[in-house]
């Protein structure tokens, strides 16, 4: 093993395990309502970043797919929504604790919310779809054009429908809480190792996804060839 | 060229559904008899709120089961024989067309059949017609592009919502806030940015759909 190759997964280790110490050990902010549960930030928000960092590579790979037709490309783009998806689930369910105890409701009609719905049943959709065609390559094909079909309505839905109305998120609309400007110095210097830390994780345990799937498939080829 | 081919798609669709007049009038039919369900349900007192959400419900419902048999309703070998004649792009255009023009159809009179029932709700005529007519251009391009991804399905039926709705849901939350901004009588010029946003939906469905299609189509 060379470390060349893989030195990122070591980064990756270092940033969680600094994450998870310091986010739960350093001074955070006291603000009203918000108090403790500030640390959430560390754990839940990173979780929808490493998600869509994860369905972007999805989305590259299913165009690279349609441009190539090299198969590689379409497993790539499917473990990474697999993975996407994952993520998605532990971001709704970090979110709609900490939304228990700060906002009374499991869940709520606020924008980022229908977003975080809307993407997650795109994509589930998007699993039922490839599930739902037998031929490999029909299905590496349709579901490529799927994946890039609900990607850019989902960009439509969290980038530009959110700005016109809004939101319940701590700083966004008039709730109490941080926004880019008055995010504490302290609270940065663990968001944003957290923040490479998960996305770094989201693609190790893709590429690993990635190379059990490959395995998989050899070894049905080998099974038909026999 | 492009133009020509389908104008004369646009023909054939026109004679197909002329011969299977019965698909239009169950279409019709399926409208009434759910408009009445709702009328039943809720005795025809409605707030305005929830009669524009009601009649979208509605109109989603009809044109997903009106759309999703749009890549299936000819015998393949037809499909076939006429496709290997015409370009992917004609076929989804002249698809998008003849189904914006069907579901516009059928959306003015699910709103006659509707008001005389549930009771006209609406104060500005003009915001909500252009409403009405911008929202199912959208929605009629969504489902024919989806229709045509299930169509290559094995369950073709629930594949239609389970792909649809997700995606749909922009175009869908932003067309109930103008409903709702017209039942209340706000004017057109201070609904703008909506109508701008339904529209900007709208094209790229249209782009999404003429650049993927190609892709869908080759077998």
């Amino acid at each position: 093993m060379e470390i060349k190759k893989h030195w990122w997964k070591i980064v990756c280790m270092l940033l969680l395990f600094y994450t998870i110490m310091a986010g739960f050990l350093i001074e955070v902010p006291r603000m009203p309502i918000l108090n403790e549960t500030i640390r959430n930030l560390f754990f839940h928000v990173t979780m929808w970043f490493s998600m869509i960092v994860l369905l972007l590579i999805s989305v590259i790979n299913s165009i690279r797919y349609l441009s190539s037709q090299n198969q590689s490309h379409d497993i790539t783009a499917s473990e990474a929504v697999n993975t996407g998806v994952f993520f998605g689930i532990l971001g709704l369910l970090t979110g709609s604790v900490w939304a228990r105890y700060t906002w009374g409701a499991w869940w709520t009609n606020d924008a980022q919310l229908n977003g975080a719905a809307v993407t997650m049943l795109a994509y589930l959709a998007y699993i039922v779809l490839r599930n739902s065609i037998e031929e490999e390559q029909k299905k590496a094909r349709i579901s490529a054009v799927y994946n890039i079909f609900a990607f850019v309505m989902m960009l439509v839905f969290i980038g530009v429908l959110p700005r016109m109305t809004d939101s319940l998120h701590p700083g966004k609309g008039g709730n109490p809480g941080f926004n880019t400007y008055d995010m504490d110095s302290q609270l940065r210097m663990v968001f944003y190792p957290a923040l490479i830390g998960f996305i770094l994780l989201g693609i190790w345990i893709m590429q690993l996804k990635i190379r059990l799937k490959k395995i998989e498939n050899s070894k049905q080829n080998e099974a038909t060839h026999c | 060229m492009l133009l020509k081919e389908i104008k004369y798609l646009l023909w054939q669709e026109l004679k197909l559904e002329n011969r299977q007049r019965f698909a239009f009038n169950g279409i019709l039919l399926y409208v009434i008899s759910t408009v009445y369900v709702v009328y039943i349900s809720t005795k025809g007192d409605t707030q305005p709120q929830t009669w524009v959400s009601l009649f979208w419900l509605i109109m989603l419902f009809a044109s997903a089961n009106a759309l999703q048999k749009s890549f299936v309703r000819e015998n393949s070998n037809r499909y076939l024989y006429l496709y290997t004649l015409s370009s992917p792009q004609g076929v989804i255009i002249s698809k998008i067309i003849y189904n914006g023009m069907l579901t516009g159809v059928v959306s003015l009179l699910t709103w006659l059949v509707y008001s005389v029932l549930m009771g006209d709700a609406v104060s500005n005529k003009w915001l909500f017609l252009c409403s009405l007519w911008l929202g199912n251009t959208g929605i009629a391009s969504l489902f024919t592009f989806i229709s045509s991804i299930s169509s290559k399905s094995s369950q073709n039926s629930t594949l239609v919502a389970v792909l649809g709705f997700p995606v749909l849901l922009p175009l869908l939350l932003t067309l109930i806030r103008l409903c709702n901004a017209s039942v209340m009588g706000v004017s057109v010029a201070d609904a703008q940015n909506y109508l701008y946003v339904l529209l900007a939906l709208t094209v790229i469905i249209w782009a999404m759909a003429y650049l993927l299609f190609p892709y869908l189509w080759r077998e």
